[in-house]
């Protein structure tokens, strides 16, 4: 009877042990609907917060950066945005880089959210697309028909982050991709001299 | 009466029909199709200076100018008279119930809606479904052909241009309703054109005059929006970029 018990305890705890050694081998679970759709709740009540506050031009773009930095994935979307390139850059090249796009990202996205003044967005649903969650959103806007904003959520930079905003079906990411490659082209692949009129840009 | 109107417009029909059959197909259909790009970027260019000299200063005054409730009236008024065409078009595209709607949302706005400058209509459920010709096509199976800049109407594609040439000839508004009906179209495509570009100016002067490459960025904009509002949005270059962006990053 006892040692029925201690096997069966023994087994117990193998079992247990497995599956935390499976746990962390994976320490990132799948994302689920509710939990993307949760983080994007969060993001838009804050853009709701700031594009209503009536605040002056560079306190929102100074709460724009804040929102990115809480809620987006910046190291991942940076990397994307600098292309290759990226491979090649020092650490302290990215980490300016990141820095100096972050707050042009603020500024630029910043400007279009404050069209949507006296709107509000609103979160409509979410949905597993391949490894990622898309959550959609809507924004009524005064005497224009409403916009359409998608976020894609994932969690594989170790935390619920969204990676990447769209508008109306346009990518913040592809634009931006498109938009720092050639910069970076036009400065025949100069990293310090993009970042440095990246800080005027936006 | 909408025979009549094909039959007078017929030539400007085959015109766009022709431009169709010429229609240049790209070697997979999402990426960016662009054989023209040289001509296209000069077009680019003198639309940009068109929105420069005319198009941002007269939206800017008659946004600052007229009160935000009128520019609103006129803008419903011109969706309007957009709405017999877009009832016609989800008829071609067997969406008889969306087509219904437009029909309805047209009555009721005309009527009690003064002419369509109230939209009643959005109260009772009937929402407005804007398709054109291109969209009728896209639908039907076309491909989207070359990305064209066209002088004044902007970026397009080679069948949004046949759909636009197809939209003009067709316009049944002058026949229903007499030539002022259709001059007082013509005035309010005009306002709305102005409104628009005064409710996303910040959008508009960011894309033309503060990117890198504004032909590149709108190009860029157009396309994917254009099939985002086709529903075709579900591209592969778009997902493939996602996949990758991970990849590696943080799978060592």
């Amino acid at each position: 009877m006892m040692d029925f018990m201690k096997s069966d305890l023994t087994r117990r705890v193998f079992i247990g042990s497995a599956a935390a050694g499976a746990l962390a081998a994976h320490p990132a679970h799948a994302l689920t609907s509710g939990e993307a759709r949760t983080l994007i709740d969060r993001v838009v009540g804050d853009i709701n917060g700031v594009i209503n506050s009536g605040k002056s031009q560079s306190a929102m773009f100074r709460d724009f950066e804040q929102i990115f930095q809480r809620y987006a994935d910046v190291p991942t979307i940076s990397r994307s945005a600098l292309g290759p390139p990226a491979r090649s850059a020092s650490k302290s090249q990215l980490k300016q880089f990141s820095d100096a796009f972050t707050s042009y990202l603020a500024r630029k996205y910043g400007r279009r959210f404050r069209e949507f003044v006296g709107s509000k967005i609103r979160v409509t649903g979410a949905r597993k697309v391949k490894s990622f969650q898309e959550v959609q959103a809507v924004a009524d806007l005064r005497g224009q028909p409403p916009f359409a904003i998608t976020f894609m959520v994932s969690d594989r930079s170790g935390s619920d982050r969204f990676f990447d905003l769209l508008i109306e079906g346009i990518s913040l990411l592809k634009s931006e991709r498109a938009e720092i490659g050639t910069m970076l082209d036009r400065r025949r692949g100069d990293i310090d001299a993009l970042i440095a009129d990246l800080a005027k840009a936006g | 009466m909408l025979l009549l109107t094909l039959k007078i417009r017929g030539p400007a029909i085959v015109a766009g029909v022709l431009l169709l059959a010429a229609c240049s197909v790209p070697d997979t259909p999402t990426d960016v199709h662009d054989p023209y790009e040289p001509v296209n970027r000069v077009t680019h260019d003198v639309n940009t200076a068109i929105d420069t000299v005319a198009l941002r200063p007269a939206s800017q005054v008659y946004g600052h100018v007229v009160p935000q409730p009128v520019r609103t009236r006129f803008d419903n008024a011109s969706r309007n008279l957009g709405l017999p065409a877009a009832m016609v078009n989800k008829i071609l595209q067997g969406q008889l119930e969306e087509a219904g709607e437009n029909g309805f949302r047209f009555l009721i706005n005309s009527t009690i809606g003064l002419f369509g400058l109230f939209d009643p209509a959005q109260d009772f459920g009937l929402h407005e479904n804007e398709v054109g010709f291109g969209d009728t096509l896209a639908v039907w199976g076309t491909s989207e052909g070359a990305y064209v800049v066209l002088p004044v109407f902007g970026p397009s594609t080679e069948r949004d241009t046949a759909g636009l040439i197809v939209d003009i000839a067709t316009n049944p508004i002058g026949t229903l309703f007499g030539s002022d009906a259709e001059d007082a179209q013509i005035g309010l495509t005009v306002t709305e054109t102005l409104n628009y570009r005064f409710a996303f100016s910040e959008t508009f002067d960011s894309i033309l005059y503060d990117s890198e490459d504004s032909y590149e960025q709108l190009r860029l904009f157009y396309l994917d929006n254009r099939r985002f509002n086709l529903g075709q949005n579900t591209d592969n270059a778009t997902s493939d970029l996602y996949e990758d962006l991970y990849d590696g990053l943080y799978e060592e």
